[in-house]
Parts: structure tokens; sequence; C-alpha cells
């Protein structure tokens, strides 16, 4: 799965035409901006994540594209076309409902159907597409069903099949595994790409959960109070964050905040404490020399010692707190100035084995290029 | 003190509800008499088994087969049923619109709105088919508007017809209509609209093909709700109905009052009852699977 | 996605004015100078002034409260106690029947409900009079009461019970110092709907009431028959008049104590 994801990067090809662009959209409701000129480009058989906290305007993007909300300013085309003034029923996009929102007096199979009686499809040809998206979701058993007759992870399955029936050319997902448990959720991520792969159709989808967004989507777009964060791939997001939000706002982080003293290249030291060593991390995006920077590092990047390691930063502490979470285990160590750094390590030996406890005087150190330092 | 709790209602219940019915069942098989009361025969328990034995044989069904001789009766019934059903698909028609106004309406309008509704039903009910008296006499505010618009050039005749009493159904019971109605609408999911639009539906087909069908539950518990009680209707045909205007429970108060004859007035209760069961059941059922679908 | 169309404006538009226009040219026309109902001729709060001295009008009102406030009452206890019965005793003998005698007078027609009654009363030779139209008010208002009571009483934490009888309650004191508050809401509304059917009911009264014991519904449906009359107009402005507010009164209450209730909660 990885490999193909990394040959398919349609985005760094300047000769791609985009599917959908949004060319300076903003969105107002009364006084409230929910979306603030924004530009994205999403390419053809992308599986595009749009991620943020709720309120950050990542479902009215992507309301928009469905034809529920119309922009205030800018133009949003899909396909070439200027999408101003078409209503939901003309675009050539589908949506799959947070709620699923099946119509409750159906059955699987007329759910699936509905779109396809007011498409163009002769109506011998219904009962095929409906069979062959039964089959593509593995509810073939359950056609004659109602909704409320079948689970959570099946009714799911029939909002994506009535959703695909008719062969959209964009897909909208809205939070679409939001109702599932977590077991449940993890195999369904998995189906999701194989049939956004089977059927080749551009998938964009809404999502808080930013596990999600990094196991299925191909680029991810980080979003915050209605602008664009950041609009990456996944690794690119989790390892080079180009603002301390993003870095926070993915997976756990350490943050130092102090004074980027020197920055020479790629490399940038940070002054972070009287009396102690810079930190020397990466450079990241806009930082300039003697301006207030962040170092942030994630937790499984800072090794942690009892005797003193041969690193280029390495600082000493205190265990505070550990938390055990199986796999792995989780180290909250104290500095002398306060800060508290995490770190992470595998627990690939048995917990009697492992010397480090509460109290104990440790060494966390880590390589030059394992954190980078961002603009405030 | 759970056998009193439970005795105290359910002697009540079967003191001033089961036993005046039994009563009633009892009268509607005695034959009519010029005594007092105006039936016969009575039960004297002072002659013990035997006189019950006696009462028992003389109970008959003559009083039922009275009513389907005397086409008074059934076309009555009839008729009562034909007025109900019509008031009913009226109400079905003003209520409807409403219903959808107030669940479409903003979300802080609707306490309001509910309230509106809900008013007229706490205010008397004579008082509100009293009022159409005034406006649907021959010299009445219906007829002056309609004469001063100059779609009429005579005054027509509204109050005392079938159609008053149409209307008068209408105006009281509409609460009973709106309310069902507004509950499943209020509860529709907005984003089944959506979807229906989102693949390939105008607002109209929408409508038809998810809001009409997901209401059917509030429609028909309306219709029940407005059927059931309309078709023993008393106050209404005897207020705004005319004197051919037909009803089974302005006949049964006619029956009772003016020509005192007991046994008859009991049996064209118990077919009204009889007939009433089965909208009944219907709308039993009707509320048994709406709460299924709930759950 | 709720759509505020012009269609909606206007079916609501028309819908209330339906429901409202009635009652206005009824209040309006109260305040007639003229006897004839139907042409305006001036101000005037004659009628008022004629009703407040008839005599009939005001013992009628004075016999209808008086049922009311003691059917109602009556009604309340007993349907409070059918509540219970039904949402809170299990099985017990006779159990379909007794729910059954709840739900069957809330669809009976009055003029079966009334008849029943009245052929019962002759029978114990009963005299019939204010007493008896208070017990045939009971009974079938006690059905609405216990449905009201009884659909507060089923969505509420039965565990809240069981956790007063954890810390010591006796079953009565349970009920006294836990549920009642709790349903009091419903238990107020239950009255309030008791006594309104009361003062509402013509049909019934009609059947069980005396001579001497003429409620006000019978009095205004013998003269209603005999045509509109500005004194009617009058009675029935007040009457909408004393409804309005106490709807009015009620709903803001109940929504403050809804909004009390949430902050307490939050």
């Amino acid at each position: 799965m990885s490999s193909a994801t990394v040959e398919f990067s349609p985005w760094t090809d300047p000769d791609t035409t985009p599917l959908i662009s949004f060319e300076g959209v903003t969105k107002r409701f009364g006084n409230f901006t929910a979306i603030d000129n924004i530009n994205l480009n999403i390419y053809p058989r992308e599986f595009f994540a749009l991620l943020g906290p709720s309120g950050c305007g990542k479902t009215t993007l992507m309301r928009m594209l469905g034809g529920f909300e119309e922009a205030t300013e800018g133009t949003i085309t899909i396909d070439g076309q200027d999408m101003a003034g078409i209503p939901a029923n003309k675009r050539a996009v589908n949506m799959m409902f947070q709620s699923y929102a099946l119509f409750p007096h159906l059955t699987v199979a007329d759910n699936i159907a509905f779109g396809l009686h007011r498409s163009p499809m002769p109506k011998s040809e219904i009962q095929g597409r409906v069979d062959e998206m039964l089959r593509l979701v593995q509810l073939q058993k359950f056609a004659k069903r109602k909704p409320h007759q079948i689970s959570g992870g099946q009714r799911q399955r029939v909002a994506l099949a009535r959703a695909l029936a008719k062969a959209p050319k964009l897909l909208l997902l809205d939070e679409p595994l939001g109702a599932l448990d977590k077991k449940l959720r993890q195999e369904t991520q998995f189906e999701l790409m194989d049939i956004q792969e089977t059927t080749g159709t551009t998938f964009v989808i809404v999502t808080h959960d930013q596990e999600e967004a990094m196991t299925v989507a191909s680029r991810i777009a980080v979003m915050d109070n209605g602008l664009l964060k950041q609009v990456d791939t996944p690794d690119r997001i989790y390892e080079t964050p180009n603002s301390v939000y993003v870095a926070d706002f993915i997976g756990d982080v350490n943050i130092v905040t102090g004074t980027a003293t020197t920055v020479d290249g790629d490399a940038t030291q940070l002054t972070w404490a009287e009396g102690v060593a810079p930190i020397k991390g990466m450079t990241g995006a806009q930082v300039t020399q003697g301006e207030p920077a962040s170092f942030v590092i994630r937790p499984e990047k800072v090794s942690i010692n009892k005797s003193e390691p041969e690193a280029s930063n390495k600082v000493q502490g205190q265990v505070l707190d550990i938390a055990y979470l199986g796999n792995m285990s989780t180290y909250h160590v104290e500095l002398p100035n306060g800060q508290i750094i995490k770190s992470q390590t595998a627990n690939n030996r048995r917990i009697a084995r492992r010397d480090i406890t509460w109290e104990d005087t440790v060494w966390l150190s880590w390589t030059e290029t394992a954190g980078i330092v961002l603009r405030d | 003190m759970r056998r009193l709790l439970i005795a105290i209602p359910y002697i009540w219940l079967l003191l001033l509800f089961l036993v005046p019915f039994g009563i009633v069942l009892k009268i509607s098989l005695s034959d009519y008499a010029l005594s007092i009361p105006p039936y016969t025969p009575q039960l004297d328990l002072s002659t013990g088994w035997q006189g019950f034995a006696e009462f028992w044989s003389q109970l008959d069904m003559e009083n039922y087969w009275f009513l389907t001789d005397d086409d008074l009766y059934w076309k009555a019934y009839l008729s009562s049923l034909q007025i109900a059903a019509l008031s009913t698909f009226f109400t079905l028609l003003v209520g409807f619109p409403i219903a959808y106004g107030m669940a479409n309406a903003p979300e802080h309008w609707r306490p309001t709105l509910m309230l509106l509704i809900i008013l007229p039903f706490w205010t008397s009910f004579l008082i509100r088919v009293y009022a159409w008296i005034g406006i649907l006499s021959n010299e009445g505010f219906l007829n002056q508007f309609l004469l001063a618009i100059g779609l009429i050039s005579a005054p027509i005749k509204i109050l005392n017809t079938d159609i008053a009493v149409y209307i008068g159904i209408t105006y009281t019971y509409l609460p009973f209509m709106v309310l069902p109605i507004y509950a499943t609408l209020e509860k529709l999911d907005g984003s089944l609209l959506e979807a229906a639009e989102d693949l390939g539906c105008t607002r109209l087909q929408a409508f038809w093909a998810v809001t009409v069908p997901l209401s059917k539950p509030g429609v028909i518990a309306g219709c029940f709700l407005v059927f059931i009680p309309a078709l023993g209707e008393f106050v209404i045909p005897s207020l705004l109905g005319g004197s051919d205007t037909l009803m089974i429970g302005k006949v049964l108060w006619e029956e009772f009052f003016s020509n005192r004859d007991w046994p008859v007035a009991s049996a064209v209760a118990i077919i009204l009852l009889l007939i009433l069961v089965i909208p009944i059941i219907l709308f039993q059922r009707n509320e048994q699977k709406q709460r299924e679908a709930g759950n | 996605m709720r759509r505020m169309t012009s269609f909606n404006v206007v079916s609501l538009t028309l819908g209330f004015a339906f429901l409202y226009i009635p009652m206005l040219i009824l209040i309006i026309y109260s305040f007639n100078e003229s006897k004839l109902v139907t042409v305006w001729a001036g101000f005037s709060i004659k009628w008022y002034g004629e009703l407040l001295q008839n005599e009939a009008f005001l013992d009628a009102a004075w016999v209808t409260v008086k049922v009311g406030f003691f059917s109602s009452t009556i009604a309340t206890v007993l349907g409070t106690m059918a509540a219970f019965v039904l949402v809170r005793s299990g099985r017990f003998f006779g159990r379909t029947l007794f729910s059954g005698m709840i739900y069957a007078p809330l669809v009976m027609p009055e003029v079966i409900t009334g008849l029943s009654l009245l052929l019962l009363f002759i029978s114990l030779s009963v005299d019939r009079g204010v007493f008896t139209i208070v017990l045939a008010h009971a009974t079938f208002s006690m059905c609405y009461v216990s449905v009201v009571v009884s659909s507060r009483m089923a969505t509420f934490d039965q565990s809240l019970e069981e956790a007063a009888y954890d810390l010591g309650c006796t079953g009565w004191d349970a009920f006294k110092s836990v549920t009642l508050p709790i349903i009091a809401p419903a238990v107020i509304s239950g009255w309030l709907l008791a006594f309104t059917l009361s003062l509402d009911d013509l049909v019934i009264a009609s059947f069980t009431a005396g001579p001497s014991s003429t409620t006000l519904p019978i009095k205004i449906f013998s003269s209603v028959r005999l045509g509109v009359s500005p004194e009617i107009n009058a009675l029935s402005t007040i009457i909408i008049g004393l409804v309005t507010v106490g709807v009015i009164v009620a709903s803001i209450t109940s929504k403050r104590a809804l909004v009390r209730r949430q902050q307490e909660t939050v």
C-alpha cells in the first residue's frame, strides 16, 4: 500500500490538471468567517483528508463541494467546471453523510438504487448496478433488510455503496467512521482504501481523527479557524510540520520554547535556558535568527538512559511519571528548569527487566536531525 | 401498601367505568316501557336466582333488529362515518402545511408556535364551535366578506349544513392533527433530505420521496386522533349542522333525551362502540409500530 | 437542512389566521354596542355589565368551578396512583383489564360515557347533582392524568428511587422525598388538564347533572342553541382571556424551571 502511495504524487507534477480547485474561496455565515481565502488543488484518484478540530471549517469546505453551501467569495471548479449556482442534485459528486442518512423506510437495495432511479440509467440496468454495489461492500445477503435491521458497520457500508452507485467523479465522506468502535474502524479504513483503489474515485474525507487521516489519505490538509495550516503527505506532516500548531495537532510532541540563535542552512540552534547547551535541530519554515522559536520533537525520537550517552543533544532530568501502554512506555522527565520532556521507548523487554523507575535521574538524548525548530 | 395502591384506582374504574358499561349493555337488551326507569325487565334481586333466570330470559336482541329495520339508524352511522372521514381529510389538508411550516421554522420560534397551536385546545371547545355560528350564518362575517368582494351576489347558506360541520370539526380538532405530524417532521433528520438531493432529487422530489413517507406515522396518528372523536361528535352537528345532518352522537342524544327510549339509545351506543373498535385497534397498531421503530 | 421558504411562511400565516380569526371576531364583537352581533355599532362594555348581573350565569359559573376543583383534585390523586400502578407495579392479576380501563375512556365517545354513568346513577338511585358530575368528571379525567404522569414516570431514572431505598428510605418516604418532587411538574399539568377538561365538558355534564346543578357549558349550550348573543361573546372573551393568561403563565414558569434545571445540571 505505502509503496503505491509514494509513487502516486500528481501534486508534484505541474502538468497534471487538478480535479478540484479552490481559488480564493471564502465563506461567511453572518459575521463569522468559516473559510478564509483558501487556495487548494485536489487531483484525480487522490484520497484527500481534511483534518482539524471541530469548528475549523473542514465540514463547510466539504459541503461547498457537495453543493450544500455556496462560497461567499472565490471560485470552486470541479473537472474544469465552475460550480457556482449548481445545486447538489446536478453535481457529479456524491456524499456519504456522517449520520449515514440512510432512508429508514427503504430497504438496503432500494437505498442503493435511490440515486440510480434519478439518473439517466435505464431501468433494466439498475438492478445489475445495485447487485454490483452490494457485492463491492459484501452485503448481498442483506439487500432486503431495512436500515434498522443491520449493524452499524453494515449501515456504514450501505451508505458507501449508495454514494458510489452513481459512479461519481468525487466522493465526499463526512466523518465516515466516527460512529464505529475502534476495532471496526481500523478494519474499515483498509476496506475504504481498497474500494477507493478499485473504483478509482477521488475521495475527500473529513475527519477529526488524525490516526484515521494518516492511515487512509494520500494527502492531508490540516485546518484551523478557516485556514489551511499545511497541505502535505502524511509522513511530511508528521516529520516536518510547518508550524507548532500542526506539530501539536498531529500525534504527541515535546515543545521547547526559546530563541533561534544561529541559523545555518538546515541546522538551527535554539537557546532555551540559561547555563545549558543550546538545542541543535533542523531548520523549519520561516525561522529567522534572533527571533523567538520553538523546538519540537516526537517522544519516540528521544532516547532515555541511566548513564550519560554520546550525543549532540543531551539533558539530564528526573523521572516524574511512567505511562505503561503495553507495547511501549512513555517517560515524563522533568528537567532542572521545570520543563517536562516525554520519551517513548518500545517495550521489547519484559517489564521486570527494565531498570528505569520513578525519581531516577536519567539522561535524555536525540540526534541533530530528530527535531525541528519552528517559528512561533 | 402496594395492594391498596392498586385497589383504589382499580375499584374506582370498575365501579364507574366497567359497571356502567355493563348496564348499558344490559339495557340495550331490554324493552322500552312506559315506566320509571323506562325499560323492562328490571332485575329484582329479592326474588333470588329464579328472578335472575326470569330476568335473563327476557333479554333479547330486539333493539338491534329495530336498528337495522329503521333506515334512520344505519343512515346515521354511514353519514357519521362519511362526515368523520371527510373532516379528517380536510383537517389533514389544513394541518399538514402548518406542521410542515412549524418543523421548518427557526428553532427559537418553535416553542411559541407550539404554544399557539395548543392554546386553542385549552380554551373552551364550546366557545370555539360557537365562534363559527357568527361567521357562517346568512348575515355572518363570511357572507358579508364574500358579498363585499363581489364573489357572490346573495348570501349563501352555510350554517346548518354539513359544510359547517366539516368546518367545525376541522377547526376544533386541528391541534390533534398538527401535533403528531409536527412531532414526526421535527424528528426528521435533515441530512436525509440532503442525501436525497445529493443523489439527484429536486427539492420537490425529495419531499415526496423522503418527507412524505417518513411523516406517515404522524399522519396516521393525527387522522385517528381526529377521526375517532369526530365519529361520536355531538356538539358540532347540533350547533352547526342542519336538521338533516345525521350524526350518531346526535341521534343517541335525541333518542335518550327527547324520545326517552333508553334501550334503543343503549343499543345505538353499543353499535357505535363496535364500529369504533376497528379504528382504535388500527391506531394502537400504528403507535406500537412507531414505538418499535423508535427503539 | 431546515428552510423557511415562502411556502412555509404562507402556510403558517394562513393556518394561524384560521385558528385565531374566529376567536378575534368573538372578542371584538363582545365590545359591540348593538344587540345584533354581526353589525358594528360602536364600542361598549355593557354586555359585560349585563353578564355580571345575570344570576343564572354566575350560579352556573360557580357550580362549574366547584365541580372542576373537586373532580380534578380527585382525578389527580387517582390518576397518579394509576400511573404508579401502570409503570411500577409489574404484573398483577387483571393488569390488562386495568390498563384497558385507563386507556378506553380516552377514546370513548362522550355521549356513551355520559349515558353509561347516568344509567349507573339511576340504577343506584343516586340523586343527580354536583356530586354526580364530580364523580363522572373525576373518572374520565383520571385517565388523562395517569397518561400524563406515567409518561413522565416512564422516563425518569428508576435508580433514583433505588438510591433512596439504599439510603434508608421506606416506600412512602422514597415516594415523598424523591419520586414526587421529580414527577411534580407532570402532576401539576395533569391537574390543570383535568381542571380544563372539567370546565370544558358539556356532554357528560348534561347526562349526569341534576336540575339544580347546571354548569356553565350547559348554560352556554342552551342559550347558544337559540343563536348568537353578545352576552355569550362577553363570556367567551372572559374565558379566552383567563385561559390565555393561564397558559402563558404556565409555559413561562415551566420554561424557567427548565432553564433552572439545565443550569443546575451544568
